[in-house]
Parts: structure tokens; sequence; C-alpha cells
């Protein structure tokens, strides 16, 4: 998706109308989430309803998949993109599984293939069919609204969506679940996608690519979430994205991404003899006492390990936080303050120790000079 | 057709007569059917299981045809000022009861809470809180209810050349087969009605001035919430 | 004698039942009288109220044209009708188009009030989320804007209703027929029993109406529209009571 020179204007004066947008170009690679975000007024909500059209621009082009907007016929333009909206906009006279099904009879699909595509949607976003395809939207949860909205967006299976404030409309941890079910959704789907939100923490979350936009619709700030909370363009989107910006990096990294320092380990019924042998060239004065499937079961302290004998379990103490590699390192430094630790064990999906991360290794990846590139793969390869 | 302009000309002084006649019984009905609303409105506002049987006989009346009405009390209170005004003063209720009861139910909790929560009492909170914001619904009703009545009091002048107003030109000129004075009652009395309904938007205008600007356009019969 | 039996003994004579002045001819006039006018008034006022609400268009012209209808006194406007009716058809002219164009002049005007306002109260985010879906604009006032706003556009017509049942008795004043003849010549014959038969005869009829439109309410009404209130439902709110029946 090509945004090329879009420009919105509104008549001086004219009240009430929505933001206008100032020669923005910007371009989403196919399969990607691009987060325009901005304080209200900044023009970001037009320029997501000029791409279906119900705005229309003063100048400049769409382009979708090469293909100019702009010269196709509106209603079939529509229906080939989804579209989500802040308060679902679910259809309140129609059952969950007709409001899924509205695109799809608009397309004149036959009916068991509407009927089919309906089921496999409603699963999909975790709505078991059976029990909510006959219910009203009056009868569901904000958050499952929200879900409904997302299927009947997916329908006609649209390579394109358009999402405004999608996870506005609900409290804050149901908004976190659906983010989190939405990008999981994504990873399959790999739709392209324009999102537009308010909220800085959702854009760095959601997206791929992250737009800034400021008052007057001009575009402050364009490309990966880490670029723009490490190197923001200007003063305004160093306020936008606020004082915070490195500890909302840490959300943006995870565990996986960082060196990790190579944990020393011993195990219960070892001899003694050869556990002060390897705390000595430890880093720090601890070993890790493992099971036999390397499996974590406390720090046991230099000057416990007894003189003679075999490792006891029993004298291990306190656990630091356990971590696997997809752990945010925001999640990460959080679990090691709480613990009040300064070194926490990742491991893997089996509960294996894989090494240890700790506090210090956080402050090193998130200086400045540091690479963001080193950082966030993922982000910086969209942004190519 | 043929209008007998000689004799409008000679009629002039009449219609002035029936024009005053017009509005008098026009204004007793509607001063008095206020009067019985508003304090109506007010006790179901205070306790509102008074509301739904009012409500109830306002839906029936509005029923029944007012030429019936008119009617039907002749063999009652005879040919009198009674009989002429009972029916247009339980009309003008009809109307005006649901605008003042959905007058104060316009107004917004959080308002009333914040009323209650500066320290009203209920009598302070109802006279300079509630009253004032229901006042365009009430104006509004007041205004259907006044031109609705200066409609009614045409068909009074079936009970006799007492009443009728403008209506009396209509009833002679039926009962005469003559044209002219059909009309000469006809015509007058719908710009009467014209009239009033065009002072009452200037009412409306001055006593809303928030919503200035706005078409004000109210639709009918919707329940009004219990 | 008191009301009730005065009324009773009217209903059981039955040389009431029979005739061209018996009351099933009166009923069936009156019927098909306020039934025509309320189709006449239906087609035209229902489908200007949905454009003006989809469009936005034209407000001032619907708000301006519903006083006006409103405001014109029913009696004056069967008074004003009639010379030129008679003028143009002597023979039928004189019997039914003045009850007729003075009725529509009274049922247009809510019918049109509430399909505007029925339309126009409609969620703009839905009419959005519509649009934004690819609807085309009849599909969008067919699938979303009418169902989403039938019960403020049946309220319209079911006020209309009452209104005309009754008010239609005014024609009997002018000597057309329908229920209105037994109040008329109750009055002229000052035969109370008559009078009352009339009254009962008048008011039936308009709560049947009132019965029927509840009915097509509920049937016609989405079943996720009868719930307790959501976001985007449409707000049926309470207003102003129309003109009382003349």
């Amino acid at each position: 998706m090509e945004l090329r020179h879009v420009t919105k204007r509104y008549e001086a004066g004219a009240k009430g109308t929505p933001g206008a947008v100032n020669d923005l170009s910007l371009s989403v690679p196919a399969g990607k989430i691009c987060v325009l975000v901005g304080p209200s007024g900044c023009g970001k909500t037009t320029t997501l309803k000029m791409v279906n059209r119900l705005i229309e621009p003063t100048s400049g082009d769409i382009l979708i998949d090469g293909r100019a907007v702009l010269e196709e016929e509106v209603t079939t333009l529509r229906r080939r993109i989804g579209y989500v909206i802040q308060q679902t906009g679910l259809f309140p006279h129609l059952t969950i599984g007709d409001n899924v099904a509205v695109v799809p009879r608009l397309l004149g699909w036959p009916k068991e293939r509407q009927r089919q595509r309906r089921d496999e949607l409603l699963a999909l976003v975790g709505l078991e069919p059976g029990a909510y395809r006959d219910r009203y939207p009056a009868q569901l949860s904000g958050g499952e609204r929200q879900r409904v909205g997302v299927a009947r967006a997916l329908a006609a299976d649209p390579p394109v969506m358009l999402m405004d404030e999608p996870f506005g409309a609900v409290d804050p941890i149901v908004r976190e679940r659906l983010q989190n079910e939405f990008l999981r959704l994504q990873e399959e789907l790999a739709k392209t996608i324009l999102f537009v939100t308010h909220d800085i923490d959702e854009a760095i979350k959601m997206g791929d690519l992250v737009a800034v936009m400021q008052l007057g619709g001009m575009l402050a700030q364009f490309g990966p979430p880490d670029e723009i909370l490490a190197h923001p363009a200007s003063d305004f989107v160093a306020r936008f994205v606020g004082a915070d910006r490195a500890l909302k990096r840490l959300s943006l990294n995870r565990v996986g991404e960082l060196p990790l320092e190579p944990a020393v380990t011993v195990t219960p019924g070892d001899d003694t003899e050869l556990a002060r042998e390897r705390v000595r060239s430890a880093p720090f004065p601890y070993l890790l006492v493992v099971d036999a499937d390397r499996r974590p079961l406390g720090w046991l302290p230099a000057d416990r390990i007894a003189a003679q004998g075999h490792i006891d379990p029993s004298l291990a103490i306190s656990m630091s936080p356990l971590l696997d590699r997809e752990t945010t390192l925001k999640d990460a430094l959080s679990m090691m303050l709480d613990a009040d630790v300064q070194t926490g064990i990742v491991v893997d999906r089996d509960g294996r120790v894989q090494g240890l991360l700790t506090v210090e290794a956080i402050g090193v990846a998130l200086r400045p000079e540091s690479n963001p590139a080193v950082l966030a793969p993922s982000a910086a390869a969209a942004a190519s | 057709m043929d209008v007998d302009w000689g004799w409008i000309t000679d009629h002039l002084g009449a219609l002035a007569e029936r024009t005053g006649q017009h509005l008098y019984l026009a204004g007793i009905a509607v001063a008095i059917g206020f009067a019985i609303s508003f304090l109506l409105a007010i006790a179901a506002i205070r306790r509102r299981v008074v509301y739904p049987p009012i409500a109830a006989v306002a839906g029936l009346v509005y029923t029944i045809p007012s030429l019936a009405l008119f009617a039907a009390l002749v063999s009652i209170t005879g040919i009198s000022i009674v009989t002429a005004e009972v029916p247009l003063i339980l009309y003008t209720f009809v109307i005006l009861i649901r605008n003042i009861v959905a007058g104060f139910d316009s107004v917004s909790p959080d308002v009333i809470e914040a009323a209650d929560g500066m320290g009203y009492t209920r009598n302070q909170r109802l006279l300079r809180v509630e009253l004032p914001l229901a006042i365009p619904l009430i104006v509004a009703g007041l205004r259907v209810a006044s031109v609705s009545t200066i409609g009614l009091v045409t068909i009074t002048g079936t009970l006799g050349d007492r009443f009728g107003g403008l209506g009396f030109f209509i009833f002679e000129g039926i009962s005469r087969d003559f044209t002219t004075e059909m009309l000469f009652g006809a015509v007058p009395s719908i710009l009467l009605a014209l009239v009033i309904d065009l002072l009452f938007t200037r009412v409306q205008a001055a006593a809303t001035p928030w919503t200035r600007r706005r078409a004000v356009l109210t639709p009918e019969g919707s329940e009004v919430p219990v | 004698m008191n009301i009730v039996t005065t009324t009773l003994d009217w209903f059981a004579d039955p040389t009431h039942w029979e005739g061209p002045n018996g009351i099933p001819i009166r009923l069936f006039e009156h019927i098909s009288l306020s039934a025509a006018s309320m189709l006449i008034a239906v087609l035209i006022a229902l489908p200007v109220g949905f454009l003006i609400g989809h469009t936005g268009r034209g407000v001032r012209f619907a708000v301006g044209l519903a006083n006006l209808g409103r405001a014109v006194p029913t009696l004056a406007a069967i008074t004003i009708v009639l010379p030129l009716t008679s003028a143009l058809d002597p023979q039928n002219g004189f019997r039914v188009y003045p009850t007729v164009i003075a009725m529509v002049l009274l049922a247009a005007p809510p019918i049109l009030v509430n399909a505007y306002t029925g339309i126009s109260q409609v969620d703009r985010d839905l009419v959005e989320a519509a649009r934004g879906m690819g609807m085309k604009e009849l599909q969008l006032l067919t699938g979303v804007e009418i169902p989403l706003s039938l019960a403020v556009v049946l309220a319209g017509i079911r006020s209309a209703s009452v209104q005309v049942i009754a008010t239609a008795t005014l024609g009997a004043i002018f000597g057309f027929g329908g229920l209105g003849r037994f109040l008329v010549d109750g009055i002229a014959n000052q035969d109370s029993g008559e009078i009352y038969g009339g009254v009962v005869l008048v008011g039936a009829l308009a709560l049947s109406s009132e019965g029927v439109f509840a009915l097509l309410q509920r049937l016609l009404t989405s079943p996720g529209l009868q719930r307790v209130a959501a976001p985007g439902r449409v707000e049926i709110s309470s207003n102003e009571a129309g003109a009382a029946a003349q």
C-alpha cells in the first residue's frame, strides 16, 4: 500500500471537520502493520478513510497493489478492504453470524459458502460458532464485540485492512489480550494493515512501522518503532513518545535478542569438591542447582557449599524469576525488580536452563549508541 | 366558484368579533390545561407510580374524536361554556402532560446528581435546575397544544352560534350552503393557527438560545419512558 | 337512564345494523376512507422522509412543511378543499375527496417527521461502517438505516393513523359518510344513544389500529433491538405528542 503526496484540505472555518492531511507519503510493505499515531486532529483518521474513500483526497495518489484506489469503483474497492472501527460498528439488528457475513452477502456468495466462512471466522477469533452465531451484539461484552468486528473485516479475506482504534473501546486488560491475539492472528494471516491509534504504547506494540503525525496532517517521523524511540526525529516526536521512551524500548525487545551469560550449574548429588571448583570460575559466588533435566531448583551460595560430601538441594536459596526467550525486556526487568534480584534465569520451552540475564546486560543494551538493528532485527528488516 | 366580496366587506366587524372569541376560547383552554398538566406532571415526577395511569387515560382520550366529546357532553352539561371548554382542556392536557414529563425526564441524571451534591433541597432543585432545563420541551408542547386548540375551537361551532369562533362561519356557511361564508371562516382560522405557530417559534428560540441554528423536528407518538 | 344502558340499547336495536345508514356500512366507509388516506400519506411522506433523513438535505423544507401541515385546522382544510373538488367533479367531489385530502394533510407530517428523525438518529458510526464495507446507498438505506429506525418510523404511522380515524368523523359535518354520521346526526336528533354509539365505534377502531401497529412493530423489529440498550442502539426518545385529534 502506498500513499503518494496525499493531501486533504478543508475549507477554513468549517466546524467539526476531521483533521486535514498535508502532502503525506508513506508505503506499507505487504503483510506488515503500519500504525498511524498522533494527537487528535492530526489527520490520522482522515488518512485512513482516504484509503477506502470514505473521504476523497484533495490531491495525491493512493495505490493498493499498484492500482490507484481513485480509479476503482468505490463499492468494489471497499468490499476488498477490511474495515474495523472503534465502536465496532456492528449492526445491532443483525445476529453475530449475519454481521460477520455482511460483505460475503454483498459480494453475492452462495449461502452455503457464507455459512462456512462465518463459522470459520468466529472460530478464528476465538468465539465458539455454535454459541455465538445466533446472538445479537447487545448480548456480547465489549471485548467479544471487538472480536466480531475483526472477524467481520476479515470475512472476504481482504489483502488489506484498515483499523481505526480497533481496541479503543475496551478496558486495558481486555485490550492487552486482544492486541496479543491479533498479533498472533496476523502472524498467520499476514495482512497489509493500516492501523490508527492515539496511544503511543499501542503503536509501538502493534506496528512493524510507525508513522507519527502532527497537527496539520504532517508526517513527523516514519520508521520502525525502535528507531522512533531511540532516535526521535524532532522535539515533537520526542515529546509525543514521552520521557520514558527508553523504558518503552524495553517492551520492544525480547530476552532472546540479548547475549546471555552462561549459567554455572550443579546437580544434586554432585561432589562438593567439583562444585567449589566451579564456583571459582563463575562470575558471581553462586551456583545454580538444576535437576537431571537441567531444570533450575535454586541458588546455592558459595559459602554454603559443604567442605565435603555431596550437593544438598535443600540448602539452595531463593529462585530468580524464570524468563523465556520471548519475554520482553520490560517484563524481565519488572520480574527481577519484583524478586529483588539482579539476575533472571532464561529457560527454554521445557523449562531447561539456557543462560542468565542480568539487569546490567539490559542497561547495556539500552544505551542510545547501541545499534537498534542488533536489538530488533525484525523491525529493522521491516524497514528495509 | 364565486366569492361574494360584498358580503365579506359587510362582515369584517363580525370577523373581528369572532377572532376575539376564538382566541378567548382557546386561551382559557390552554391556560387551564397547562395548570392541570403542570401540577400532575410534578406529581408524576415525585411519585412515578402516578404516571402510568395518567398516560393511559391520556392515550385513550386521544382516540376519541373531538366532535364526539362535544356532542356527548351536551347531554350532560347542556349547551354551555363548560361543554365547549372541557374537551379543549382535555386535549391540551393530553399533549402537555407528555411533554412536561418528557421535559423533566430529559434532564440528565448527572446534572441532578451534581445539584444534589451541591446541597440543593428537592424543591430548590426542581425550581432552579430541572425546570429551566425542561423548558424547551415544555414550550414545544405549548406550541403544539396551542395550535391544535386553535383548530379544535372551530369545531365548537357544532354547539351553536354562541361558540365556534371563526368556525361559526363554517357551520353557518354549510347550513346556508353559502361557500363564501364557509371560506370566510376557514381561511382566517388557518391564518390564525399559522400566526400562533410562528409566534411560538419565536418563543421557542428565545427560550432555548443554545439550540439556535439547529432545526427543531420532533418525532411523534414515541412512548414516554416511564 | 344512564350512559351505559343508553349506549347498549342503541347497539341492541336491530334497525341500526341495517341499510345504508347501518353500522356495518358506516364502519366500512370509515375504514376505507381512513385506509385510503393513510396509504396516500405513507406513499408521499415515507420516501420523502427517508430521502431527507438519508441525505441530510432539505431538513428546513421538511420542518416548514411539517409545521404547516400540523398547524392547519382540519375542519378549515376540508372547507377550503370542498368548493375546489365539487367544482372539478360535482358528483363524487362532494362525497369523499375533501375528507381524504384533509386526512392526507393531517397524516403526512407525523409520518414524514418520524421517518426523517428515525433515519437521521441512526448512529453515524454504523452508517460509516456500512459504507466502509462497500454497501451502496440503497443497500445502506434498506439494509441498515430503515431496520434500525423502524420503531420511530412505525410510531409516526401509528400516531397518524389514530389521528386520522378520530378526525375523519369531521367529514360528516359536510354531509359525508363514515362513523361521523352517528355523531352529527345524533347531535341533530338529540339522540344520546347514537352519539355514544358513534364514540364507542370510533374509539374501538382507533384502539384496534393501535393494536395492529403494536403487533406489526413487534413482528418487524429485529430481536437484536429489543434487548436492553447497547452501544450503537438507536435511541427512541420521548418527544412531544402530535396534534390532538380534531
